[in-house]
């Protein structure tokens, strides 16, 4: 049963940007399909925060299959698939966006059915990096093995409290090192110029993301976090393309022009929340419907932010690259951490902040080593953990769930910021 | 006469508790009800009994509103809040904040941090699983071969101390098959089980101030205030009718949003 809550959609506006999102996400699986059936470019699996414009500039064309991973989740077909991948030795406690894919690729599902894909594009090499976590290179060596593909990355450093020089050259030494493979592969030489220009692509989509964001800093805020986890499609899959940057002009464009008539994403926006961790994909609708309904908008997230490189420097491809992998939030320490956390807090003026503790990422977990109680003794920052997981749907509760978010924003209209008013039966 | 009664329901997992208070926020009375496969009937059942007991007609009730999981499943309602608030403004009828309320219900465990004007500043629920709740009771009960509500007899007879792990019931409940075959004897394993339901609550959140403990097992299983008191070195405080307490809270926020 899922959580009970009215339609997201009711009384909200629709953004526009939408239909054509849906068209470059449609041709995006496409083309990786056609080039994938037909042979027509090399295929490339990459992580989706992994050094993509190396493949952008060899012509490959690229999958992402945690994106792949997400639509499991959120079409729940993650949660009929993930046995497979137990069964097979992968243990319900690591990533499930793993299990889910790996099941779905054993049981020959795939969300992907919905762009006209009978299977997962084949990848001619796969392209990891664990500046994220270590499960996608178990996870890419999984298809490694099943397709006789080779794969290779970039091992990466994590829990930085600074990146400095050394970490920066080390990282590029490894993206050096790549080079050759993924030129074997690609049948080209990599050229300098083209990786400049998917360099160039990537910040500004960057940028623009990051435009996009930063609007619902506004009130009432014009995008949600669940709305902005549909948006970041283009960010993840078609980072180093023009695609990409046309669209979050149209998109930057628009939610600009919804902030400045004061027009919010919800009818009726009492509270703003921060929301750390995975999104729950499987219920993002439910969830997004229980906020709507509560009149509470969640206007920011790390994750959406996850997707913002503001080192990437065109004139220092490489190096650019190695400094924005490793500035990242999921590979940074508890202290960079928590001043990301400080920063957003204030710089969205939010009310309160909501933990996802997803059971099987506890990288992308942020409620363990004790950061919302410093946040809320530090700040004085009203804070809630609700455990859960991205896709596996069986560590997720959905009374509980329903229940704790009623509870805070009940604790929130008791703290005087806003008069009570009861949910109604 | 004009209407001048609010009444709060608290649906229970095990069961529904009912709870009137005058126009001055005076408890008149409180009423308990199996719930049942049917939440709308335990309802109904616990607001007649309540009336009944009270001798007021259904008219002379200015509001109703729910709590509990069944909350918002219940028709018979005005309003609801969840059941966070109504434990806190229950507590709050009994106790001057700052509070930490301890619930223990059949199927979660809830700690509630007050401030010292009375206002929530946190909570924290039990994970998806029943360790720590009634629910595990119920098991342990039945791995010992004794009714539920013979438990604490049961265990009022210990001698020995014996740990049992607080992490998972299944866990537990093969851990105490375990020490059955071992010879342990079933009372010592009873009190074991009340020191896990106390252990894994106190692993939910830092517990401090001063304590009250609320909820069905509460109610019913006093041993858990006592092991709970001992184990946080300080008296926990229980509220009269501590079961009864999230419907008393929610009554009184019926009461409260009535009055503006």
């Amino acid at each position: 049963m899922a959580i009970r809550g009215r339609d997201r959609r009711e009384g909200e506006a629709q953004l526009r940007s939408t239909a054509r999102l849906k068209e470059i996400m449609a041709a995006h699986f496409a083309g990786v399909d056609a080039a994938a059936r037909g042979r027509t470019a090399p295929v490339a699996w990459c992580t989706s925060v992994g050094p993509v414009e190396l493949l952008r500039a060899l012509g490959y064309q690229v999958f992402f299959p945690e994106n792949h991973g997400a639509l499991l989740g959120a079409s729940r077909v993650a949660n009929e698939t993930m046995a497979r991948a137990h069964a097979l030795g992968y243990s319900p406690d690591i990533c499930s966006y793993l299990t889910s894919d790996v099941g779905a690729y054993l049981s020959g599902k795939t969300p992907l059915s919905r762009y006209g894909l009978e299977r997962v594009p084949r990848a001619d090499l796969l392209l990891f990096s664990t500046n994220q976590c270590r499960e996608v290179r178990d996870w890419f060596e999984f298809y490694g093995r099943e397709w006789g593909a080779p794969v290779v990355g970039v091992t990466s450093f994590r829990d930085l409290d600074e990146v400095a020089e050394h970490h920066v050259d080390a990282i590029v030494r490894q993206l050096e090192a790549l080079v050759p493979a993924l030129e074997a592969v690609a049948g080209r030489r990599l050229d300098a110029a083209r990786l400049e220009g998917a360099v160039a692509r990537s910040r500004t989509c960057s940028d623009l993301w990051r435009d996009c964001l930063r609007s619902s800093a506004a009130r009432p805020a014009p995008l949600t976090f669940f709305d902005a986890t549909i948006h970041m499609g283009p960010a993840v899959v078609l980072r180093g393309t023009a695609e990409a940057c046309d669209y979050y002009r149209q998109l930057a464009e628009e939610l600009s022009g919804r902030a400045g008539a004061g027009a919010g994403a919800l009818p009726r926006e009492r509270f703003r929340l921060y929301w750390d961790g995975m999104p729950v994909w499987g219920r993002l609708r439910d969830l997004a419907g229980l906020f709507a309904e509560l009149e509470t908008s969640v206007v920011a997230s790390t994750y959406c932010n996850s997707w913002v490189f503001d080192a990437l420097d065109p004139g220092d491809p490489l190096r650019s690259m190695a400094r924005a992998s490793l500035e990242l939030f999921i590979a940074r320490s508890e202290a960079p951490k928590q001043r990301y956390l400080e920063r957003m807090i204030r710089e969205f003026e939010v009310d309160g902040v909501v933990f996802h503790d997803s059971r099987t990422c506890p990288n992308n977990s942020n409620a363990r080593f004790g950061m919302p109680q410093r946040l809320r003794k530090e700040l004085g920052t009203p804070v809630l953990v609700l455990d859960g997981d991205l896709n596996d749907l069986r560590c997720f509760s959905d009374e509980q769930a329903r229940t704790n978010i009623e509870g805070f924003v009940e604790q929130l209209e008791g703290s005087g910021k806003a008069t009570a008013a009861p949910v109604r039966a | 006469m004009a209407p001048s009664y609010f009444a709060g329901v608290d649906c229970g997992s095990w069961n529904t508790k009912a709870a009137l208070i005058d126009a001055d926020g005076r408890l008149v009375a409180t009423a308990v009800v199996r719930t049942g496969a049917d939440v709308q009937a335990a309802a109904a059942r616990a607001v007649g009994e309540l009336l009944e007991r009270a001798r007021v007609e259904r008219s002379a009730l200015a509001a109703l509103w729910s709590t509990g999981f069944g909350r918002h499943a219940l028709t018979l309602a005005d309003g609801s809040r969840t059941e966070i608030d109504s434990h806190a403004r229950g507590a709050l009828q009994f106790f001057r904040g700052p509070l930490t309320v301890v619930d223990i219900g059949g199927q979660d465990a809830k700690i509630i941090v007050v401030d010292g004007e009375g206002r929530r500043v946190a909570h924290k629920m039990n994970r998806k699983c029943a360790a720590g709740t009634g629910s595990f009771l119920e098991e342990m009960a039945l791995r010992l071969d004794v009714r539920i509500g013979d438990l604490p007899a049961l265990a009022a007879g210990s001698t020995e101390e014996i740990a049992l792990g607080s992490f998972c019931t299944v866990f537990t409940g093969t851990e105490v098959l375990a020490l059955i075959r071992q010879g342990k004897r079933p009372a010592d394993l009873a009190r074991a089980a009340y020191r896990s339901v106390v252990k894994r609550v106190l692993e939910m959140e830092r517990v401090e101030g001063q304590v009250v403990a609320t909820g069905g097992v509460v109610a019913h299983h006093p041993l858990v205030v006592q092991l709970l008191s001992e184990a946080i070195g300080a008296r926990v405080a229980v509220p009269d009718h501590p079961q009864e307490i999230g419907a008393l809270g929610v009554a009184v926020a019926a009461r409260a949003a009535a009055s503006g």
